[in-house]
């Protein structure tokens, strides 16, 4: 059979007045890019099944009650989309403001600070934050009396178990991106999921045993897929605990990883001449990302000192 | 799939509970003593994906004879259901009636939410933290922990008893000495009253045995099944579009669009379930029903089974509700005994099953989507609609959902004939509706009265506002509605003689509060539920509840952050987000009330 450009079906919305035209299964979100709105996004990945749990990418569609969360909606003809209105503007600037008034976002990257500068999120409205508390211990359903001088934070001791990789989950906004990873959507591993409910929701393995005697297979697909820096490997959290992690300054090398004969991609991320973290690309059409244990891990001999 | 377990094992009575539900391992993969024959055996697949709905029911079984779930009793059922232990623990953990840290044997469940607190729930607290020490305090023998609403609000103030190996009890109206000494008389079902009109939806309450078939039946019971067989599918459908019945669960859906959804989808699984899984506070119909007049249900899911093409059904009982659990799973085998369920029901040529399903402390999950979630062995978060569960409901299969009300009255438009069930209320609300009273009333209660009785008349049947008493305000359709002030007494209690007076009939229920009402606690707790009940998949809920909450208490303990305008600035845009952006209704209401109240400046909220 020979696909034809006439064989693909398309369908056709309007955004903000411009009429658009894209083929079948895109999503809302396909179509506001398109049409060049800029919607901000922070649970949805490009290459994982749309979460639907950050609400910040939510549109206004005619005829629907309730704003849209535009990454997981399925795109209909002749739908009428509003990404600027002032309902939907204020739903995304909401959501922006509550969780970095619950998470530190400081490592979230340049975009989001770009989306909440425009959007003028500001989370401090909500009181100072409230200081760390231990996240494994609510009985579910129960919760301490709101305390007036804080607002609740997720804060919480880094988890250092091991040396390959840190879990920050102060920094964590449940956006199910790990779980996702280490289960149907990548690795198939599941060795992490939600665990508590309401606000003490938070990534957990079972009962909160550490890592290491957990299913984990230390593949770092959950850091590849991490959009706050809650997850990152030991040798980046360190770097940037220290205040020595330079972006700027950071080559990046692509290569491919010599373990074994699949051929991943990978993108050596070095820094004054040493390796500080290795990914792969996230439109590799192999790897989606995704690497193993040896291709995330296995080039610390490199700067060991000890020679081959 | 391979299961890494937890390394300790179950002791013999949560291997035992497990078993029992189960039925042995079959293999050394599955928990089982590993034999020669094990060896090269693959498990997974389709097989074990099937089992994953049997997760809330072992774990059930765990804590109801253990008292909680240990590690062991995890990780052995993650090995016989093929569940990731991490999966099976963030299930575990959305529950409030699952335990999994160590607890003792008694726990009791206390009531302090809006109802219970204006009916003596904080001097109760207090006395059992005298007694026992703070909620949570082991000790080997009894501990206490607050709750929301138990449904038993016409009986205020109220407690649920888990005993490990012994189940649950209900217990109101609660004297201090029964929860020392722990003896106490099982519940009668409850207090029903009669409106204006000959009851329609509460007329074998009371009156017909909950465990006898035979009663039932004498009484008019699975005449609606016959009648219902010889209108046909077409027919009953047509009946029930010419009757108006919309649903009773708040959403007000017109049950006939509904199940032709079902009946037309091109699926060879379809299912029906009845949603009793009633959790809004204030609210205590569906126990009434499911304890008073279990066949009732069973019958009126045995039709939506025909009428949508659904092989299988599940009645989803909320947890908090044991009596309603045992005389339904008992009406259950009556009718398979007696050919009414099965293979070929009633010799009709159609096949017919249900099954129990008991939820575990979750106000999410009578939610549609999170039903599913939860009935599927996965945490109670609602998922995005469209599809709608017409198209895609529990197993991704068509499904219509029903509320126990909504199931009852299909029976009551066999009963009266379409025309005349359409004739009873206002065109656009027809029937009779069951409005739950409670709060500061004489006379709390279940009452049935047409579609169209107002606010006003509802209250003087319940014998107006106790110790005469004025009305400071009432809450319809509880934590989830909005409040009316005494001014607007004479609202129409119909969907659109509600929505005009700025509020939703929701589940039915109606809290009054007294002129000496101060607001505030009642905010307060009604933020709490939210917080507390929130199940944390998207920000706008997860956060925004917390943030209304903190907001309340600061403008109650009068230190506003940046002045009382911003304050409310601040609530207004959170409401706006949680209506706006939420996933579920839940979120989506979590600022009614508290806006209502705002509205109408009542005392102790507004300055």
């Amino acid at each position: 059979m020979t696909i034809t450009s006439e064989s693909v079906s398309t369908v056709s919305a309007r955004v903000d007045g411009t009429e658009i035209e894209i083929p079948e299964g895109a999503t809302v979100l396909d179509a506001c890019r398109q049409a060049g709105a800029d919607i901000p996004t922070l649970c949805y990945g490009p290459t994982m099944t749309a979460a639907n749990a950050c609400r910040v990418c939510v549109v206004e569609i005619e005829g629907s009650r309730t704003l849209v969360p535009s990454c997981s909606r399925k795109l209909e003809d002749g739908m009428e989309i509003t990404t600027g209105s002032d309902r939907a503007r204020h739903s995304r600037r909401l959501v922006m403001e509550l969780l970095g008034s619950a998470s530190e976002l400081d490592r979230a990257g340049e975009r989001l600070d770009r989306w909440m500068t425009e959007a003028g999120a500001q989370p401090e409205r909500f009181g100072a934050p409230g200081p760390e508390s231990p996240r494994e211990a609510p009985a579910p359903g129960h919760h301490h009396p709101a305390d007036p001088k804080f607002a609740a934070t997720v804060a919480e001791p880094a988890k250092v178990e091991d040396d390959l990789y840190v879990r920050d989950y102060g920094r964590c906004i449940l956006c199910y991106r790990c779980v996702d990873a280490c289960g149907v959507e990548h690795q198939n591993t599941f060795a992490i999921a939600v665990a508590g409910r309401g606000f003490d929701a938070r990534i957990s393995t079972e009962f909160d045993v550490i890592l290491p005697d957990s299913a984990c297979v230390y593949c770092g697909n959950c850091i590849a897929v991490c959009p706050t820096g809650a997850l990152a490997g030991k040798i980046e959290w360190d770097m940037r605990e220290a205040g020595t992690w330079d972006e700027s300054s950071q080559e990046v090398t692509r290569t491919v990883c010599s373990y074994c004969g699949v051929g991943c991609n990978l993108d050596l991320h070095t820094q004054d001449g040493r390796i500080v973290s290795v990914t792969s690309p996230h439109d590799h059409d192999v790897t989606l990302g995704n690497l193993c244990i040896k291709g995330r891990f296995g080039w610390m001999y490199v700067s060991s000192g000890r020679g081959v | 799939m391979d299961i890494r377990a937890l390394l300790a094992g179950p002791t013999d009575v949560e291997r035992a509970a497990v078993d029992d539900l189960l039925g042995p391992p079959e293999s050394g993969w599955e928990g089982g003593h590993f034999t020669g024959l094990d060896g090269h055996v693959a498990y997974g697949g389709h097989a074990a994906r099937e089992r994953r709905n049997l997760l809330l029911p072992a774990l059930h079984a765990v804590q109801d004879a253990a008292g909680s779930v240990s590690k062991g009793a995890l990780g052995y059922i993650s090995e016989r259901l093929t569940v990731p232990p991490a999966e099976a623990y963030g299930v575990a953990t959305f529950y409030a009636l699952i335990n999994t840290g160590s607890r003792s044997q008694t726990l009791i469940h206390v009531c302090d939410d809006i109802v219970c607190a204006r009916n003596g729930a904080d001097e109760l607290k207090r006395s059992l933290e005298h007694e026992l020490g703070p909620p949570g305090a082991i000790d080997p023998g009894r501990s206490w922990t607050p709750s929301p609403c138990l449904g038993q609000c016409d009986r205020a103030p109220a407690a649920l008893i888990h005993s490990a190996g012994a189940g649950y009890r209900n217990l109101a109206p609660v004297e201090a000495a029964a929860l020392t000494n722990l003896d106490f008389e099982e519940l009668p079902t409850g207090l029903i009253h009669q409106g204006r009109e000959e009851l329609r939806l509460l007329h074998r309450i009371g009156h017909v045995d909950p465990e006898s078939l035979d009663s039932y039946r004498s009484s008019g019971g699975y005449a609606g099944l016959a009648k219902t067989i010889d209108m046909g599918r077409e027919g009953l459908i047509a009946a029930l579009d010419q009757s108006g019945l919309k649903g009773r669960g708040g959403a007000a859906f017109p049950i006939g669009i509904k199940w032709r959804g079902v009946a037309d989808a091109q699926d060879d699984v379809k299912f029906v379930i009845a949603n009793g899984d009633e959790s809004e506070p204030g609210t205590f119909k569906d126990r009434i029903l499911m304890e008073g007049d279990p066949f009732a249900v069973i019958e009126a899911m045995t039709i939506a089974g025909f009428a949508t093409g659904a092989t299988r059904g599940f009645a989803y009982v909320r947890g908090e509700y044991p009596v309603a659990e045992r005389r339904l799973v008992h009406a259950i085998d009556e009718a398979r005994k007696a050919g009414l369920l099965g293979p070929d029901v009633a010799g009709a040529g159609f096949e017919f099953e249900i099954e129990v399903r008991r939820g575990a402390g979750a106000y999410i999950c009578g939610e549609e989507t999170a039903l599913f979630a939860s009935i599927e062995g996965e945490r109670g978060e609602p998922r995005q609609k469209p599809p709608f569960p017409t198209e895609k409901g529990v197993f991704a299969k068509p499904t219509s959902v029903n509320n126990i009300e909504t199931l009852v009255a299909v029976l009551a438009v066999l009963e009266m004939g379409a025309a005349e069930f359409a004739a009873v209320g206002t065109e656009r609300s027809t029937g009779p509706k069951l409005f739950c009273i409670s709060g500061d009333v004489t006379r709390p209660g279940l009452y049935e009265v047409p579609f169209g009785t107002s606010l006003r008349q509802l209250m003087t049947l319940a014998g107006g506002v106790r110790d005469g008493a004025g009305v400071g305000a009432v809450l319809v359709g509880g934590a989830a509605g909005s409040f009316v002030d005494a001014g607007n007494l004479d609202m129409e209690l119909t969907f659109e003689g509600s929505a005009a007076a700025q509020t939703g009939l929701g589940s039915g229920a109606v809290i009054v509060f007294d002129d000496t009402t101060d607001f505030g606690p009642v905010l307060r707790r009604i933020a709490q539920f939210f917080r507390d009940e929130s199940c944390g998949q998207c920000v706008p809920c997860r956060i925004g509840t917390v943030r209304q909450e903190e907001s309340l208490a600061r403008l109650t303990a009068d230190r506003p952050l940046g002045g009382i305008a911003e304050e409310r600035q601040r609530l207004e845009d959170l409401a706006r987000v949680m209506t706006d952006a939420s996933i579920c209704g839940l979120g989506q209401t979590a600022a009614s009330a508290v806006q209502s109240a705002f509205r109408l400046g009542l005392p102790g909220v507004a300055r």
